[in-house]
């Protein structure tokens, strides 16, 4: 097989590969909300309540001090 | 020591906003100035003989695109990034001197790089790659100020109240790794006077690509400049001012996070398409072309958001020019990111490459999205930062109308120079000889070059309109309450 043909099959692959990657976050995004793991639409109100004496949406707690910095989602 | 209640502190803010004004208007000035050359090349002249070296044509546009690029835009990127960085962390800049240090000497040494790169490009002095023209001093000093930015980013979201990174935050994120990771990479560059030992200026340097790999990389960074700087952090202004605005949570929370992924994923594969037909290997063309059309997904995934975010309150797009501007933005980033990926499909670019085309589908994008949506940005947040009303909405409604037919006139008269100007080039006789010559198009072209100076004009118009009411409402506008800036901005007529 030439390099070329490696390429093709590689990218191929590669994308069918990522598509499965993108429908499986879809899933896992739907999937905690029905499960009640996460509400992923409350954290559409942190735009609106963004006063500085406003309750955060998650506030966040001393044992999370570590992971500042990490994204939640 | 009194004992004041905690409040968010704006300071920076309030100086990048004034730069964003002041850019915007000296980067589009210069444009205009490019556009009416362009129409009646005696303009290259307008300032004599003897100045003619400074207002040609070829040292003005790197001057405009910078400017545009790197003034206007990224300071309006600033300004909002040190507005609702605050907000959406809840936390004050006021709470950490460093913090506040750092965003000061942010604002200094850009300006410093301002002040060189508008100096050193009208001597001339450029690398001559397309948006990445500064020589070696100017790139290290951007360096600095990249980096200053990052800390400030990463500072803020480590004493952050807030859990969760609010999805604005993602897309700073990105801008800022985004722009570092491809301004490093493609401004890799020899200084020559101490590679050579001494030969030539000191400032001057080389590529350490050559032929079809700087291509490549020149224009996996010049798509992406488009990406990490016209795309992804106007979708993080766009994704806090207009619920906030509006008073309408984000329509889907999730569609954010997923057209945030795919959004990053796609657009850094889609570069590739400038070099269609060129140097640059088939299957990397191809590529280009491809991830060019899969890019409509995420891109229209996070402007539906925006749309269906105003559901059931569309009545406030009439009622008020803030919304009417960040709706057309939303709208005019449908269109440019349909219209790219169509440019990219390999038959359609044959004909549009190195047209007029592609400066309307550059200008469609800028004017009817970027700069829409930094200017309904700075709208919304001058109430909150000068505890002043908008000085007057019905010039934020003249300044609308003038440079939405600015932008449609600009455009349309582009993809008509620039469809013309494609047809005629490919044009032949039975024999294969050409049936035009260069300047064959060039007379055809005129009218419509005149028609995108005037749009052009108009644009530039509404500039100084925006400028005025903003200076209005900075220093004599009627003071609010805290009261009345919950969500809709408080106007004067």
């Amino acid at each position: 097989m030439d390099i070329g043909t490696l390429q093709a099959y590689a990218y191929f692959f590669f994308v069918a590969f990522l598509v499965v990657v993108l429908y499986s976050y879809i899933y896992h995004l739907y999937s905690s909300q029905w499960k009640g793991k996460r509400d992923y639409e409350k954290y559409g109100n942190i735009a609106l309540n963004d006063e500085i004496t406003d309750q955060p949406i998650e506030e966040i707690s001393k044992n999370d001090d570590k992971k500042v910095g990490g994204i939640n989602e | 020591m009194e004992n004041r209640p905690l409040e968010y502190d704006y300071t920076v803010a309030k100086w990048f906003m004034l730069a964003t004004v002041v850019l915007g208007i000296v980067g589009m000035l210069v444009g205009v100035i490019l556009a009416w050359q362009m129409a009646f090349p005696g303009v290259n002249l307008m300032a004599g003989e003897g100045l003619a070296e400074y207002t040609n044509f070829s040292r003005l546009r790197p001057l405009h695109t910078d400017s545009v690029i790197f003034g206007f835009t990224l300071s309006g990127i600033w300004a909002t990034w040190y507005y609702v960085g605050q907000r959406v962390l809840k936390v004050s800049m006021a709470e950490s001197k460093f913090l506040m240090f750092l965003a000061k000497l942010h604002f200094a040494i850009y300006m410093v790089v301002v002040v060189a790169v508008v100096g050193s490009l009208l001597l001339g002095i450029s690398t001559g790659k397309e948006y990445a023209d500064f020589e070696w001093p100017i790139d290290i000093a951007v360096v600095v100020v990249w980096v200053i930015w990052g800390m400030s980013i990463f500072g803020l979201i480590g004493i952050r109240r807030e859990k969760s990174l609010y999805i604005s935050i993602w897309y700073y994120i990105a801008t800022f790794l985004g722009i570092a990771m491809l301004y490093l990479f493609n401004n890799m560059e020899i200084p020559t006077y101490f590679a050579s030992g001494g030969i030539g200026n000191w400032y001057h340097s080389v590529s350490m690509y050559s032929g079809t790999n700087d291509a490549l990389v020149q224009w996996w960074y010049g798509h992406n400049a488009v990406a990490f700087g016209f795309t992804v952090p106007i979708v993080a202004m766009i994704y806090y001012f207009l619920p906030k605005e509006s008073g309408q949570a984000v329509y889907s929370y999730k569609l954010s996070l997923l057209a945030f992924w795919g959004l990053m994923f796609v657009y850094l594969w889609a570069g590739g398409h400038h070099l269609i037909y060129s140097t640059v290997p088939d299957w990397m063309q191809t590529m280009g072309s491809v991830f060019s059309v899969v890019l409509i997904l995420p891109s229209w995934g996070s402007a539906i958001n925006m749309l269906l975010t105003m559901k059931g309150e569309w009545q406030q797009v009439a009622a008020s020019p803030l919304i009417k501007f960040m709706i057309l933005a939303s709208t005019f980033y449908m269109f440019s990111t349909l219209e790219g990926p169509i440019q990219a499909i390999k038959s359609v670019n044959a004909l549009a490459h190195f047209t007029d085309w592609i400066v309307g589908h550059v200008h469609d994008g800028v004017l009817g999205w970027v700069a829409f949506m930094i200017m309904a940005a700075l709208f919304h947040m001058a109430p909150r930062v000068f505890k002043r009303e908008i000085y007057s909405k019905s010039l934020m409604n003249t300044q609308f109308w003038i440079q939405t037919l600015g932008v449609v006139l600009y455009f349309t008269s582009m993809w008509i120079a620039g469809i013309t100007q494609g047809m005629m080039w490919r044009a032949h006789d039975e024999f294969g000889n050409l049936a035009y010559s260069f300047i064959d198009t060039v007379a055809v072209l005129h009218p419509y070059f005149t028609i995108r100076a005037v749009g052009g004009t108009l644009y530039l118009v509404g500039m100084f309109l925006f400028a005025y009411n903003m200076y209005k409402t900075m220093t004599s506008s009627r003071r609010v309450e805290e009261s009345e800036l919950q969500n809709a901005s408080p106007m004067g007529a």
